[in-house]
């Protein structure tokens, strides 16, 4: 159970203009500026939830991870992980969670990987009969077999991140914070990836928190998201209501031979192009079903889909309506 | 404990791999030791009288000085903790159940003694065969010996938790140039590096025999020759402890502020 409650967080930054002048005269004075990381954040996260923890960049998503890692200390504000409070009981803290930074990297650079594997599991005190159990599971999951012998340094990222994602649960954490984990994944990597993660909170009911800008891995992952924006928790809603509310528009695509048809009432469009049609349709005017209808006498269809509006287009339609 | 062997495990394991630079290091140790002999030789053969130390006990002072470089240097630094603190990597570090600075202490001190380890067994090789006087004498006894032992670890200790302060610094400073270069030349320089101690005039020297830099290898290489003996390294054995506790409680401290108001670079 995570229970964070008003946080606030502001960093000092150092700013400074371009040129020679202002460097200058930087070296006297400085311009400082007040960043509001987090203002004012809260909410609850149960047990065994998967939670995709959104905004655009700078909004302070890993400031709150990090806080929630007990790596920052924020201004005010409480925080309550399992009865403990994170910064103020690191180690005692970090002991059940695991933690994935997307952008670096745990893994000893000169060695092979399964020598880092080994120091995480002495580091963490993992029996041995745990760690073979967790080691060969996710070598199987993650395909890691011919990866863990090879140093950290000779991997690609998408192998490295692979590594990087096992090297966190081998101490089968209870609590899953990941930042970015899909960064730099290939695609048979990333569904591997996702997988794998639903699968953990499915059979051990890890608690999953998760950062990422790539909305698939959203709708994949989590029912639950958290949307940040300015340092401010703006919504906090689950996926499919925020889809369903969001928009009822439905999109369609038109493929055609022959003349381009005309369209009626409760229909934009969106894109012609060479024989293809977008066409934003208003359920409440017209029914999918009689949309298709008009267009079946009107010309020669090769082609016609219809989707619900994406997590890629919801979130941007978020971002847009929330003003970030 | 257990993990901490392990750290120590895996720092030795990685150090030991570099064989090419412990060679190299090993040469340059060579030619630096008889460069320091030589030029001694010259001023001691115009008047041995004039000199505060024996030239056998200067001998065997800048033989083992050389051997166990990796150990005392207070130029040799961890880039990989440096790093961590500028990149902001240390987001890592701060996600394990240690304590960062034991964690720290460890991985500084695994890397001086792998590469220490190295070094030394083939400079002792060499040293104790070479023709008088640039051979490298015995201790005077065995309880001597123990003593330099005793003593090697403590300057060990010293060094590491004075180098300690150093990286904690990096919290605040950012760039680690500036404070090395004046900690390293100050260091070595006060230690007994480049002119051991008692080479000091004597209103300086009795100050800077009080330092903690005085507690580094000034002890252990002196009393290997028996330079120092008796009640007299007893007595720099309690400066030794002393100040090894004092860097270890201020630098714990100091980490522990720096850690309340860090923050991890580039996001």
């Amino acid at each position: 159970m995570i229970n964070v409650q008003n946080i606030n967080k502001t960093f000092r930054v150092t700013k400074r203009q371009s040129g020679i002048l202002r460097a200058v005269k930087s070296l006297f004075s400085r311009e400082h500026e007040i960043v509001h990381a987090l203002t004012d954040v809260s909410f609850t996260i149960n047990d065994g939830e998967m939670v995709g923890y959104i905004g655009p960049n700078g909004a302070g998503k890993s400031t709150t991870i990090k806080i929630m890692c007990g790596i920052l200390t924020p201004d005010s504000g409480t925080c309550d992980i399992d009865g403990r409070v994170p910064w103020k009981e690191r180690v005692n803290h970090v002991r059940e969670i695991g933690v994935v930074f997307g952008q670096r990297s745990q893994l000893w650079w000169d060695v092979p990987v399964i020598d880092s594997f080994e120091l995480i599991r002495d580091m963490y005190k993992v029996d041995d009969a745990l760690y073979r159990r967790n080691l060969d599971e996710l070598t199987e999951l993650l395909d890691l077999s011919e990866l863990v012998k090879t140093p950290a340094r000779s991997l690609s990222l998408g192998q490295r991140m692979r590594c990087e994602i096992a090297a966190s649960l081998l101490h089968s954490p209870k609590t899953l914070f990941l930042d970015e984990p899909t960064i730099g994944l290939d695609a048979v990597s990333k569904i591997a990836v996702r997988q794998f993660i639903k699968k953990l909170n499915a059979e051990r009911g890890t608690t999953v928190i998760l950062t990422t800008h790539d909305m698939q891995d959203i709708e994949a992952l989590t029912e639950r998201i958290l949307l940040i924006g300015k340092g401010r928790i703006l919504l906090d809603d689950s996926l499919d209501e925020l889809k369903k509310r969001s928009s009822e528009r439905k999109t369609l695509v038109v493929e055609y031979a022959g003349l381009e048809p005309m369209i009626c009432e409760g229909m934009t469009v969106i894109e012609t192009k060479d024989g293809r049609m977008v066409i934003a349709l208003e359920p409440s005017v017209l029914s999918v079903s009689d949309a298709i209808a008009y267009f079946a006498p009107r010309t020669e269809l090769i082609d016609i889909s219809v989707s619900g509006i994406s997590a890629e287009a919801l979130v941007a339609a978020l971002y847009k309506e929330y003003h970030i | 404990m257990k993990m901490y062997t392990a750290l120590f495990r895996i720092r030795f394991v990685n150090t030991l791999q570099y064989r090419a630079a412990a060679l190299a290091g090993v040469t340059t140790q060579f030619a630096w030791g008889f460069m320091l002999i030589l030029t001694f030789r010259v001023f001691y053969r115009e008047n041995p009288a004039a000199f505060p130390m024996e030239f056998s006990h200067m001998v065997s002072y800048i033989w083992m000085q050389q051997a166990f470089i990796a150990l005392f240097m207070t130029w040799f630094w961890e880039d990989d903790i440096a790093d961590s603190i500028t990149s902001g990597a240390i987001a890592y570090e701060l996600v394990r159940p240690l304590d960062l600075y034991n964690r720290w202490f460890c991985q500084c001190t695994a890397n001086r003694v792998s590469r220490a380890t190295l070094r030394c067994i083939a400079i002792f090789l060499v040293v104790f065969l070479l023709p008088e006087p640039f051979r490298m004498s015995l201790p005077p006894s065995f309880a001597q010996f123990a003593l330099f032992l005793l003593s090697a670890v403590l300057a060990l200790g010293v060094v590491v938790a004075f180098c300690m302060l150093v990286y904690t610094s990096l919290f605040y400073t950012m760039s680690p140039l500036g404070i090395r270069i004046i900690s390293a030349m100050l260091g070595e320089f006060l230690q007994g590096a480049i002119i051991p101690l008692p080479f000091f005039p004597a209103p300086i020297r009795v100050i800077v025999e009080l330092l903690p830099f005085a507690a580094m290898q000034n002890m252990p290489l002196r009393i290997y020759s028996g330079d120092i003996a008796g009640s007299d390294a007893l007595r720099g054995m309690i400066l030794q402890v002393f100040w090894l506790i004092m860097l270890f409680a201020v630098g714990r401290v100091a980490m522990r502020r720096a850690l309340k108001k860090v923050i991890v670079q580039g996001g």
